[in-house]
Parts: C-alpha cells; sequence; structure tokens
C-alpha cells in the first residue's frame, strides 16, 4: 500500500502539466511555495529536508517546475512534496502539501505494541 | 423615567418607566450586546416587552423595591435601546439590549447563559422569544482560553493540508460489541478516512464499555497508521454521568496515544469548560457533538438560534463542532449554515444579515473552530460541499461508509477519491458547482468504488423546507 | 474552402493594435523602434495563425537587444514589448523584472548561482530585462563571477524559450564588445534593435510635452533659446536624450523661481511662463562661447 500522505494521494500521480496547474493556484493566493524531501516518511517527521529556500515572489509555475526536476534528479530515492505557504494573519501555516515524487519501492511501517498494566498498550511505528 | 422618589414609591411600574428603556443609546465598546426575537402578547407593546426582557435578564422584578437605592442602579440595569419588526412577519420584533461588563464573571458560560437566557423564556407576558445573537466585547472574549487547538494547529499535528478532513460515524448507532467496533474502524481508516468516530450516545453500555471500545479502536487506529503512513484517529466519546468519570476516561484515551476526545453538549457548560482545559494540558483535540441542541435551536420563533450557541462554544473551547450540512437530512438552509462556519472560522466575523449574523464580532485572536458537516451527505454531494464550505471542514459520511455496496473500505475510498478529485479541479479553476456531477463520474471511470457509490446514492437528496431560514433575503438590484 | 484567418482581425481583437497605436502616440520619434515592433508583432500574430490552422513551426527565439545611449526610450520600449508578447500570447505574465549585474552575480564563491537563479524564477512566465548587460563580463578580473551567471543565463534563454523572454540593454558599442566574447550569448539573441539619439526637432517636440504635464509654458524666446541650447548639448558627452532634456527644464524652473522672486510681485501668467533667461544661464551657453573644454556638465 502506498504512503497516502499529501492532498492527492489518492489520485494517480499527477503529471508535471497538474503539478503547474496546482502551483499557479498556490501563486493566484499569493502563497509561497517551497519544495522538500525526505528518505523517512514516518508520519510524524514533520521536518522534511528542504529544497532551497521557500519562493516567495513569484509569478509562474515554471521556476517551481524547475526546481521539482531538479530535486527529483538529485534524490531519486527520496518522497519530494511541494507545500504552499500563507503567511496572512489568522493563517500563517501551509496551505497546501502534496506529493510529487516516489522512491522506486513505497517505505513501509511495522507497528510496535508495548504492553503494559490494565491491558493498555503502547503503540509505535517503525520502518519495517 | 421618573425621578427618583417617584420611581421607588412601592408598586408596580412598567419596565420602560424603570429604566430598562434607553432608545438612542450608544452601546459602549465594552458592552455585551444581546439581540432577541420576541413575539409580545396580545396588548403588549413592543418597547415595553424589551424593556421586560431587559429588566428580567438583569436587575428587575415585578415590582419596585428600595433595595435598588442601595447600588449604582443604572449601571446594572440592562438597557433595551431598539426594537424593530421582523420583515414580513406580523408581531414579531427585534430587540437590541446592552449589558454591562460588570454583569458577568470572566471566563463562565454557566454565568453568561444563566444571566441571559436564564429567566426571560418563561415571562409570561411574552408569547415566545428567541435570543437570535450576541456581540462580545474584546474584553469579555480575552477572558477565555477559547479553543484549545484550533484549526491551524490540528493541521499541523496531523500533517494535512489543502482539503476538507474526512470521517465517518460508526454505524448501527448502537450495539456493536468493542470488537467488532474496532474492525469498522480499521476498515474506514485504512480505506482513506482521516477520522472516525463515536456517536453521541455511545458512552458505556452493557453492549460495550468504554474501556473496551477504547482498546479496540486504538488498535484499529494505529494500524491504519501504520499501513497508511498517514495521522489517522477515532473520536473517542467520553461523555459519562460525572466529572470524575469523564477525566478518567480521558486520562486513559490519552494514554493509548489518542490525538482527539470527543464530547456531547449535554455534558453542559461547567464540563466543557473543564475539559477544554484538560485538552489544552494534554495537547488533545475536543470534538464537540451539539446532541439536543435541536431542541431549543430548530423554531424560529422560540429558543436560542445556533449560531449563539456556536459563539458560546468558541469562548468555551472546542476544537471541532458539527454545524450542519445544508444538503444532509438535517435542519439547515444553506445561508444559514454558512454564517454558522463563518462564526467558527473567522478571525473577525463581519455582519451579515442575509447569513443570519447581526454583529462584527472580533474574535481577539481566539483558535478558530473546526466545522463539522455530519448527517445524510454521500459521495456524489461532493461538489456541493466543497463549494459551500471551502477547505476547513471535516465532511463526515457515516451512512455513507458503511452502507457502500461493496464494504466499508471501499465506501472510504470513494469518498476520498472524490474529495481528491474535487480539490483538484477547483485549483485549476474548474467550475465545481456546476460541473461536479461530470467532474465525479469523469473520476468513477477509474475508480470502481466511487462508480458505485455515485451509481448507489444519485438520487438521494433531502428537500424540506426548513423551518430557519434568514429574514433578511439580499436584495436583487434592479439593473 | 479551407479554413481561413484574418490577420488584422487578430491583432485588433489581441489588443495589440491598440498598443501600438498608444506607442505612436506617447513615444516621439524612434521610427526605426516603432517599425521593428510592427514586424515583430506581425511575425506573432502569424505564428499565432499558424498554430490554429495546424501548420505550426517550432517557436521563434524572441530574445532582443536594445542598444543606444541613455533616455533614448529602452525601458518604455522594454515594458511595452512585454504587454504585446503577453497579449499575443508569447509570455504567461505581462511582468517585467529589471536588473543590473549586481542583482544576478554574488559577491562570494557559490553565491552566484542562486542569486541568478533566483531572479530568473521570479521573471518567468514574462520579460527579463538586463541593463548594462556588459558588466556581467569582467575578463581583467579573474575572481569575477559574471561568467557564472552568463552560462545560466545562456542555458534558460535556450531551454526556456516557452518561460522567459530576455531584454539586454546597453550602449551600443560595448554591447557589441561584449556579444563578441561571449558569442553563444550573442548568437541566441534574435532581434537587435538599435534606439538612435533625438534630433532637435524630435527633443522640442518632447520638450513640448514635458512642459505640458508641468503646468508650464514657454515663452517664443523660450522656445528658441531652448532650441539652441539643445543643439549645443548635444554634441557635448554624457548627452542622455529626454533625460538631459529633462534636467535642462528642472534647471530653468529653479532659474525661474529666482527670477520671479527677484521680480516681487506675480500674476498667475508670469508664474506658468519660462523665460529666454532662464536657458541661457546655462553653463552650456558660456562653455561654447568661450569654446574651452567643457567640464562634467550637469545637464
Amino acid at each position: 500500500m502506498k504512503i497516502t500522505q499529501g492532498t492527492f494521494s489518492f489520485l494517480p500521480d499527477l503529471t508535471d502539466e497538474q503539478i503547474a496547474r496546482q502551483v499557479d493556484y498556490a501563486l493566484a493566493q499569493g502563497w509561497a511555495v517551497s519544495v522538500e524531501y525526505t528518505d523517512d516518511p514516518h508520519p510524524r517527521n514533520i521536518y522534511w529536508e528542504m529544497w532551497g529556500m521557500p519562493m516567495f515572489d513569484l509569478a509562474d509555475a515554471a521556476g517551481v517546475l524547475q526546481e521539482i526536476h531538479a530535486c527529483r534528479a538529485a534524490q531519486p530515492d527520496c518522497y519530494v512534496k511541494v507545500n504552499a505557504f500563507d503567511s496572512t494573519r489568522g493563517f500563517e501555516t501551509m496551505r497546501m502539501s502534496f506529493m510529487v515524487h516516489r522512491p522506486q519501492v513505497e517505505a513501509k511501517f511495522r507497528l510496535r505494541r508495548e504492553e503494559s498494566a490494565g491491558r493498555l498498550v503502547r503503540y509505535t511505528l517503525e520502518r519495517a | 423615567m421618573a425621578k427618583a422618589a417617584d420611581r421607588y414609591k412601592a408598586g408596580v411600574l412598567k419596565y420602560k418607566e424603570m429604566g430598562y428603556w434607553v432608545p438612542g443609546y450608544e452601546p459602549k465598546e465594552t458592552d455585551v450586546i444581546a439581540v432577541f426575537r420576541i413575539t409580545p402578547q396580545q396588548g403588549v407593546d413592543p418597547e415595553e416587552a424589551a424593556a421586560a426582557v431587559a429588566g428580567e435578564s438583569s436587575t428587575a422584578t415585578w415590582t419596585v423595591v428600595w433595595t435598588d437605592r442601595l447600588t449604582a442602579c443604572e449601571n446594572y440595569r440592562a438597557k433595551a435601546y431598539e426594537v424593530q419588526p421582523v420583515p414580513g412577519i406580523e408581531g414579531q420584533y427585534f430587540a437590541w439590549i446592552a449589558y454591562e461588563l460588570d454583569l458577568f464573571e470572566e471566563g463562565s458560560i454557566a454565568n453568561l447563559t444563566a444571566s441571559i437566557i436564564g429567566n426571560v423564556f418563561s415571562f409570561k407576558p411574552l408569547k415566545a422569544a428567541r435570543l437570535e445573537d450576541m456581540r462580545f466585547p474584546v474584553a469579555y472574549v480575552k477572558t477565555y482560553k477559547g479553543p484549545p487547538t484550533g484549526i491551524v494547529v490540528e493541521r499541523e499535528r496531523l500533517d494535512k493540508y489543502g482539503r476538507p478532513l474526512l470521517g465517518a460515524t460508526i454505524k448501527p448507532k448502537l450495539g456493536l460489541s468493542g470488537k467488532n467496533y474496532g474492525r469498522v474502524v480499521y476498515e474506514a481508516l485504512l480505506g482513506g478516512l482521516d477520522f472516525t468516530k463515536d456517536d453521541e450516545n455511545i458512552n458505556s453500555q452493557p453492549f460495550m464499555h468504554w474501556r473496551d471500545r477504547f482498546l479496540f479502536c486504538m488498535e484499529a487506529v494505529q494500524k491504519a497508521q501504520a499501513a497508511s503512513g498517514e495521522i489517522k484517529g477515532h473520536y473517542l466519546n467520553i461523555t459519562a454521568g460525572t466529572m470524575e468519570e469523564m477525566y478518567k476516561r480521558a486520562e486513559f484515551a490519552r494514554d493509548l496515544g489518542s490525538c482527539i476526545l470527543m464530547v456531547d453538549l449535554v455534558i453542559g457548560w461547567t464540563a466543557i469548560q473543564s475539559m477544554s482545559n484538560w485538552c489544552r494540558d494534554n495537547d488533545m483535540i475536543l470534538h464537540m457533538h451539539r446532541a439536543g441542541h435541536g431542541t431549543y435551536t430548530r423554531q424560529k420563533n422560540h429558543g436560542v438560534s445556533f449560531r449563539v450557541i456556536a459563539k458560546w462554544l468558541r469562548l468555551a473551547g472546542c476544537d471541532h463542532l458539527h454545524a450542519g450540512t445544508a444538503v444532509g437530512k438535517l435542519e439547515g438552509d444553506p445561508m444559514t449554515v454558512q454564517g454558522y462556519y463563518n462564526i467558527c472560522r473567522d478571525s473577525f466575523t463581519r455582519k451579515d444579515l442575509p447569513r443570519g449574523i447581526f454583529f462584527d464580532q472580533d474574535w481577539a485572536g481566539l483558535r478558530k473552530v473546526m466545522p463539522v458537516a455530519s448527517g445524510g451527505i454521500h459521495a456524489g454531494q461532493m461538489h456541493q460541499l466543497l463549494d459551500l464550505f471551502g477547505d476547513d471542514v471535516v465532511l463526515q459520511f457515516g451512512g455513507g461508509t458503511i452502507g457502500h455496496p461493496m464494504g466499508i473500505r471501499a465506501g472510504a475510498t470513494a469518498n476520498r477519491v472524490a474529495l481528491e478529485t474535487m480539490v483538484l479541479a477547483r485549483n485549476e479553476g474548474r467550475d465545481i458547482r456546476n460541473e461536479g456531477p461530470e467532474i465525479l463520474a469523469t473520476a468513477a471511470k477509474t475508480c470502481k468504488p466511487l462508480e458505485a457509490a455515485l451509481k448507489t446514492w444519485k438520487d438521494v437528496t433531502f428537500n424540506y423546507a426548513s423551518t430557519d431560514t434568514s429574514d433578511f433575503v439580499p436584495q436583487v438590484s434592479v439593473a | 474552402m479551407s479554413e481561413t484567418v484574418d490577420l488584422q482581425a487578430e491583432l485588433r481583437g489581441s489588443g495589440v493594435a491598440e498598443v501600438l497605436d498608444e506607442l505612436d502616440r506617447d513615444l516621439v520619434g524612434l521610427v526605426p523602434v516603432k517599425t521593428r515592433l510592427r514586424e515583430i508583432a506581425s511575425l506573432l500574430v502569424v505564428e499565432k495563425a499558424r498554430a490554429v490552422l495546424g501548420v505550426a513551426g517550432s517557436k521563434p527565439s524572441l530574445h532582443m537587444c536594445f542598444t543606444g545611449n541613455p533616455g533614448t526610450g529602452k525601458t518604455t520600449v522594454a515594458m511595452r514589448m512585454a504587454t504585446i508578447l503577453h497579449r499575443l500570447g508569447h509570455v504567461r505574465q505581462g511582468r517585467v523584472i529589471s536588473v543590473t549585474r549586481d542583482d544576478l552575480v554574488g559577491q562570494y564563491i557559490g553565491h552566484t548561482a542562486p542569486k541568478t537563479k533566483d531572479v530568473l524564477k521570479r521573471a518567468m512566465g514574462g520579460v527579463l530585462f538586463i541593463d548594462e548587460a556588459y558588466y556581467l563580463y569582467r575578463p581583467e578580473n579573474e575572481r569575477d563571477y559574471g561568467q557564472e551567471a552568463i552560462e545560466i543565463l545562456m542555458q534558460v534563454m535556450e531551454n526556456q524559450r516557452d518561460d522567459l523572454v530576455v531584454i539586454f540593454a546597453g550602449y551600443k558599442d560595448r554591447m557589441d564588445t561584449f556579444f563578441r566574447s561571449n558569442p553563444g550569448l550573442g548568437s541566441r539573441v534574435a532581434h537587435n534593435i538599435d534606439f538612435p539619439d533625438y534630433s532637435v526637432a524630435e527633443l522640442e517636440v518632447i520638450a513640448g510635452k514635458m512642459v505640458t504635464v508641468l503646468g508650464l509654458q514657454l515663452s517664443d524666446g523660450a522656445r528658441q533659446a531652448l532650441c539652441r541650447y539643445l543643439e549645443l548639448r548635444r554634441e557635448q558627452p554624457n548627452f542622455a536624450n529626454a533625460r538631459s532634456l529633462r534636467n535642462a527644464l528642472d534647471r530653468a524652473r529653479l532659474r525661474q523661481a529666482r527670477r520671479l522672486l527677484e521680480t516681487g510681485r506675480v500674476d498667475a501668467e508670469m508664474l506658468i511662463t519660462l523665460e529666454a533667461e532662464d536657458f541661457l544661464a546655462s553653463r552650456v551657453f558660456a562653455a561654447a562661447s568661450t569654446k574651452s573644454r567643457p567640464e562634467e556638465v550637469p545637464c
């Protein structure tokens, strides 16, 4: 089963053209777009590696796609995602985040259970 | 108002004459304001009725009392300052009443409600009364901590952005054992939902005790999390007969690693605030089910409007709030429901009469509540739901997941695919309101579960006349 | 009867005809430039028609170089060019990002590439206008990082013609030297447009427009003095065309103010009129009459 993180993971992998349209949408809202990658897609891994700085002041998706291609080429065995950040008051957070590249072999996680008193179980996920 | 000596002579005076009717009063920045919809009895004039409401929700009683003179009574009297007839309804009026800040205890919804609605509604001279809306000054808002998590932090904890969240209430409402209940949770989460939910009346009954439910559900949640790599959750309902019992259940849920808890509205305002504080201390999301509200929110002429309940709950501090679907099986006309959503999600809610909002409300930095749309909705309505409510909402498809002909997992996948497809299309600039069905049909070609869902429920709509619509229809401008 | 396209209608419909007409009205002279612009617009309309009728070839390169002295309208035309390109669908946005060497080149190793790429990303979808581009190339300084910027520019100009149009600008002789030393860059520029200095007659027309915008008027004497001034100033070094003219008008206003103050009582007519002496006081006349080497003149 594939890692279904990000806004569009239940759809077939997005084409570059579809990615560009989503980036254009984010830019039209005035959001800053950034690219991140990781080899550790654990759901609690919040801090993926930044591929360059977040891109402010862009008017067009072409620049972002350039960076996506570069990241895919440089990190073919990592997950790569595109984020859009909204700095307006009341938000100041990410508004979009979706995958643009997956490694050949999907990561798998194993559930570790630690039984304790009163049938309480402590759970943790580790890479399988 | 009569001179002091006359004013306080023993006997009965009209409320208007006792100082509760102050036409033209300019409410202060720090006043709490309420607008009531009143239906006075035959022969009672509307200003007198408004003054009576003001009186009976502040200091008055039915006869003059000399002890008033031991106080700076002008401060403590609520002031009815404006009365307007309700457009199109004979014998009904809107009355605006202002309350001094000193009348209220800081950070206590119990006190607020006891003051505003504790006495007035049984008052004989009124045939009916409804609390329509309230304005809270920033000075009062700041005495509350508000939602412990809020939309922004919830998304950051779940690491999910850019689309509505998906949930489902476990069905049948009652009767499943813990193990079977957990199976439904597992299938639904694995299929693609973000959350599953206890129903409001699932607490701890002979067929399933709460500890069993918590243990089986968390096993299901953790397994689904491991398989999908996404953070999942199940709203564990900790509603119980006493606070002590509730704390016990909350602690167990926390120890099992749940990210979210659920309570029902019927636990009461005091319990809600306590649980909100507990959730803040323990970093858990608080889901509020508005159980029982329909008894007093639904009829336009009498009760309390849900928008006021939503405001009270944002102050009291819940993170999720059921706020209506507009297109599902439960009451809610689209404009009015959008009004509730705005109250939950705005940093500053603007006056908007067609959506039933009477006042500007500055939320003074209180976090935002995630509205929940739940009740009779299905994948075939995804375009309407996204168009009406945007991204910051939890869409819950209980029957729409569990009743799927290909099984629960397929039901969940159908909903998730429908949602992601619709978000993708909307971002590309397509007109989802009109092209929605076509977009879903195209997606269904490559997703059998979605195809089956659309076929099964395509003719389901709930079209009954709404009992609670806005009195203010936007005027169509003459070209 | 095969499908046809009405090219004139296309030109009008896209709003480009309007932009060209506006350019004709707003910019004085520049006949060769305006002709070139109309040619380029026609080329783009034809390309569009080819696409519509299904006989499109590869997209033409639209990178350009504007050469000429300062104040001859290069930046203004670059802005209008962006609008034309946008309206004919050759760039996605009508935006111009205007940069010089300092915006592209870094101060230390590794600084240049991200800086240049950043500028390029921000310009994507529109037009990148590089003023005095020859400063990118400093062969005498081996630690100069301009070469890196040039490499990156060349790559983008070649591979991302759909995403970006580059317009270089500067003095003709220096641009020629620059392109000779960097033939890769020069060969990627499809259109070289020269912006000749304005004639005195053209400068007079421009002066008339500037004076109107300032809410002033020239007396007959002033007009003659200005004409004589321009004839002299044009021959002197560092003549910046419209900009020099603007400076001259500003100096004249200062002198007018001093003159009026000495006069004392004034009426509206006097306030808005520039007189001959407001121009004749310029050092340009003194320098010419003494026939000595004029030092750096302010306008």
